[in-house]
């Protein structure tokens, strides 16, 4: 393995949330039944003609502008030409010798910390094909057509990867990347995002690359990293055994945890690209560019250099808040609503905490999405605001976000209706130590003998007295004061 | 006799009330039901959609409303879509077909309450120049029944010429409307590419394909022209230019007129034909226009260009006739494979499987810098000929085909003198250049026809020109005997 250099380029195809199809005036809703959003025109009925969407060549123009990509000023969709039952014109329209974004790159951060950058070749608007089915059909295939003519923008890497881990790390940042444009759901489950991984070898220190295998239609991170993972190994051992690696198209089955060979490139379609004559080259000029670019939001980087910035978070940490645009709008608001009453950055780290930390697991447990969370931004500000003054402490806060995000009500109500208040009163809570103290003349011996562990004990049993209600940092302070205290106890 | 009346007068008298638009469309139902079967020109009789039609007509009539197509009956070429209605495109592949929509041009001349009759006889996806690749079988000729009537809008120039309805539409990829016109004696206009929808038209050659009418006279056709022609935002490669008043400006005077005569055009040109075409051009000198004669140098390349061109486009977009969601499917295919092989290859003919082949070779790795991009390159030196000569000249002028009606069965077996049959027309296709053609006399008892093409969108000024070049001469006031 040390001998060999990894070699990874990416095609990433982002379904783009366009409401109707890139060429017809179809739906694009996933999950609706066989063939009921596929009109005359995605079925190819004989006379039909293609009208490019404009809202697909925005959303293309968006990423490219995100990326730094040149646009290019006249783009051309051309046909791919195969026969499948899934193709229903017999081609696919798709952009080749000229695609809308040309040449840009986006930044990775690697494990180590270290920023990676990845170039991207080009991205180029097409259509999805329909789908086959298999199941449930006696000697025959169905063909569900509702995807057919789905824009999809394609997304090429340039051979910038040297690891599986750097291509998660490469998808995953696209995959942040087009929510944040919200130019694509990012569904995986659905399709909506998915990649093939160009994977090849070469001898450390080699300048040619090695054959490269396509692995096909991987739609999981975990695929990805696996996929390419055995793709490596496979073709080490391949080549290390005397044998060479051939150019083909392989699929990933994810259940066996290998991939196999599709086509060779002889067997390879021969597809025939020329410039579709139904559709006019896309002229996009400097005003509708300008008009994209006033629609770019804050990009994940800014974001997260911001909040670095601002916060005074980590880099990990806003990097993690920035994933999406909603987990970050979710933090600020947290500290807008602490904001109200305080004023350092003490807060911001409090609510970062809780977001990545209590917010997040409830949410994985409950596989809810951050938009759809039980406890609001407010809500979770109004809780935070209770630790911070002191109201509860930080354990019991815990419990009470857990009261939040079951019955979905606000901290101080659960905090009154509990009676969770905490114990800032010294001469209540020096008398709950006197009493602790009393009942336990022993362990108060032992202690004053250099058992210095049982300072615990006596924490617990505070604690215990008060419901757990004590404030921590006074009950340290008063206890460690009467433990030590040359006073004899009442 | 009705069917001798221009649409003009036709309008005026359903105005007037002298006749119903149910009696005019009896009038020529009934004249196909007589005369077409010694011509094949129709595939499909839509009498009974026709007549109800025509009753809606004449109701819209009875409320007072007029138009110049209200209650005119029309034969449309088999390759538009119309809605409930068979449209085979001259394929076994689509006998079966009953297309779920109409074209834009049907809605259009539907809507301005023009009445359907039938869908005229064609080649095969408009491939051929005869009208016998036509998987009903070729129609004749009306000046003599051995005689083609020229392709592929053979069906609709026929019925035209036979008097079986007052105006019919054509398609025209490489001289598909303007060469039958010239061999059955009619006036056929191809508009500029993008000045008529092709939404709806089932497609031959994308860049090439324009619809456009049959008519007898240039007036007739500059009113039809004015209904069917406009942007439509179903076609990107429609164009969203106004539509000129054709009819208001028929009249536009000649003179000045600058008329450019093709030098390539009168190369080796027939002297009989030659003759009438110069016989035109006083016609027109007479009216005040000056003639000079003009080259294009790369347009002898026209037809190798286009046999390059329009089978590449031809071979991509026939491929949605795969057996698999309408059209011809094969019995019992095995697999997947079976079903594409044999449902293509028993539902294509041999033109048809002869323009996918030679397409699918120009296209593919290895031969498409040689062909199709070559061919690509000179289209647009081709185009920058015409660009070059209507620098100099208004229009150009000459003849639509370098001899009359062939008889049928003389080229079918030999594709490329049929394909030289289109020498003089495919040049405006190559540069989306609208021309039409007019009778201009006669060769052996054949008519002939003289072409006029002009620079994009000079439609007015053409059917102009051809309007008082009409107003000037009788030839296209001849009927076929037996058909007056």
């Amino acid at each position: 393995m040390a001998d060999w250099e990894v070699v990874i380029g990416l095609e990433i195809h982002a379904q783009l949330a366009t409401k109707s199809k890139i060429f017809s005036g179809s739906a694009t809703a996933y999950g609706a039944a066989p063939n009921s959003q596929a009109n005359l025109v995605d079925l190819a009925y004989p006379g039909v003609l293609p009208v490019l969407n404009a809202a697909a060549v925005r959303m293309a123009v968006k990423f490219g502008l995100a990326i730094g990509a040149r646009i290019a000023r006249r783009s051309i969709f051309a046909r791919k030409n195969y026969f499948y039952p899934d193709l229903p014109k017999g081609y696919q329209i798709s952009q080749y010798e000229h695609p809308v974004v040309g040449k840009g790159s986006l930044s990775v951060m690697l494990d180590d910390g270290m920023l990676k950058t990845i170039g991207v070749t080009r991205a180029h608007l097409e259509e999805d094909a329909g789908k086959s089915l298999h199941e449930g059909l006696a000697n025959a295939s169905g063909i569900d057509l509702n995807r057919a003519g789905t824009p999809l923008l394609e997304i090429v890497s340039e051979p910038d990867m040297r690891s599986a881990k750097e291509a998660v790390a490469y998808m995953k940042k696209i995959h942040t990347l087009v929510r944040y444009l919200e130019i694509c759901d990012g569904n995986m489950q659905e399709g909506s995002f998915r990649c093939d991984a160009n994977v090849s070898v070469r001898p450390r220190g080699a300048e040619k690359f090695g054959t490269r295998a396509e692995v096909k239609n991987l739609n999981s991170f975990r695929f990805v990293e696996k996929a390419i993972q055995h793709e490596v190994a496979r073709q080490i051992e391949l080549i290390e055994s005397g044998g060479t690696v051939v150019q083909e198209t392989r699929l990933y089955d994810s259940d066996k945890n290998e991939t196999r060979s599709m086509r060779s490139k002889e067997e390879a379609n021969d597809y025939r690209y020329f410039p579709d004559p139904d559709l006019l080259p896309v002229e996009i000029d400097e005003e509708f560019i300008d008009a994209v670019r006033a629609t770019l939001p804050e990009l994940p980087d800014e974001k997260a250099a911001r909040f670095a910035r601002d916060f005074g978070l980590s880099a990990y940490d806003s990097g993690v808040l920035c994933a999406s645009r909603d987990l970050g709008a979710y933090f600020e608001a947290v500290v807008r609503a602490l904001g109200a009453t305080h004023a350092s950055q003490t807060h911001a780290k409090l609510a970062a905490n809780w977001v990545m930390g209590e917010l997040s697991s409830a949410l994985n447990r409950d596989n809810l999405d951050i938009a759809a969370s039980r406890v609001s931004p407010a809500a979770l500000g109004g809780l935070l605001a209770r630790v911070e003054d002191a109201t509860i402490s930080g354990k019991i806060a815990k419990d009470v976000f857990d009261t939040m995000w079951s019955e979905g009500k606000a901290a101080d109500a659960i905090i009154e209706a509990q009676g969770l208040k905490q114990i800032t009163d010294s001469g209540a809570i020096e008398g709950v130590i006197d009493a602790v103290i009393a009942a336990n003349p022993k362990q108060l011996a032992d202690y004053r003998g250099g058992k210095d562990k049982l300072f615990g004990f006596f924490v617990g049993q505070v604690m215990k007295a008060t419901g757990g209600k004590a404030n921590p940092a006074q009950l340290n302070e008063l206890l460690k004061a009467k433990l030590a205290g040359g006073e004899e106890p009442v | 006799m009705l069917h001798n009346l221009s649409i003009g007068e036709l309008a005026d008298r359903l105005a007037a009330k002298q006749i119903s638009s149910v009696e005019l469309t009896r009038h020529f139902l009934g004249r196909i039901e007589r005369l077409n079967p010694r011509l094949n020109a129709l595939i499909t009789l839509t009498a009974e959609q026709a007549l109800d039609s025509a009753a809606a007509a004449d109701r819209r009539l009875a409320a007072g409303e007029r138009g110049r197509l209200l209650g005119i009956p029309l034969i449309h070429k088999d390759i538009f879509c119309t809605d409930g209605v068979r449209t085979s495109c001259g394929s076994r592949m689509l006998d079966n077909f009953i297309a779920p929509y109409d074209a834009t041009i049907v809605t259009r001349l539907k809507s301005a309450g023009a009445v359907m009759l039938g869908k005229a006889n064609m080649d095969e996806f408009a491939m051929g120049s005869s009208n016998e690749t036509s998987y009903y079988g070729p129609v004749k000729n009306p000046w003599d029944t051995t005689k083609v009537p020229g392709g592929s809008s053979g069906g609709s120039a026929a019925a035209l010429a036979a008097r079986l309805a007052p105006f019919s539409t054509g398609t025209d990829t490489g001289g598909s409307i303007r060469q039958p016109a010239a061999l059955t004696g009619v006036t056929g206009v191809k508009p500029t590419y993008g000045r008529v929808s092709r939404y709806g038209m089932i497609a031959f050659a994308s860049s090439l394909d324009q619809a456009g009418v049959f008519a007898r006279t240039a007036a007739d056709a500059a009113t039809v022209l004015q209904i069917m022609a406009g942007f439509d935002p179903k076609d990107s490669t429609s164009v969203d230019t106004p539509v000129p008043d054709y009819p208001a400006l028929l009249d536009a005077p000649l003179k000045g007129l600058r008329i450019g005569l093709l030098r390539e055009f009168f190369d080796g040109l027939e002297t009989r034909n030659a003759a009438l075409i110069h016989e035109a051009l006083r016609v027109y000198t007479s009216l005040g226009a000056d003639t000079a004669e003009v080259s294009l140098p790369h347009l002898p390349l026209s037809v190798p260009t286009y046999y390059v061109v329009a089978p590449a486009e031809c071979s991509s977009n026939l491929s949605r006739f795969d057996g698999v969601r309408f059209g011809y499917r094969c019995p019992a295919p095995a697999d997947l494979s079976d079903l594409y092989k044999r449902s293509r290859g028993e539902g294509f003919g041999a033109e048809v499987k002869r323009r996918i082949m030679t397409g699918t070779y120009v296209l593919s790795a290895g031969y498409f810098d040689a062909y199709y991009l070559k061919a690509q390159k000179v289209r647009r030196l081709i185009t920058d000929d015409f660009r070059a000569a209507f620098q100099k000249v208004d229009m150009l002028v000459g003849p639509t085909t370098p001899t009359p009606a062939f008889a049928i069965g003389a080229k079918i077996d030999d594709p490329v003198t049929m394909y030289l049959n289109d020498i003089y027309t495919i040049g405006a296709n190559l540069a989306g250049l609208p021309g039409l053609s007019v009778p201009c006399g006669f060769v052996d008892g054949l008519p002939m026809g003289l072409q006029l093409i002009g620079p994009h969108f000079s439609e007015a000024r053409l059917l102009g020109a051809a309007h008082q070049f009409q107003r000037a001469t009788t030839w296209h006031g001849h009927t076929p005997g037996g058909y007056e």
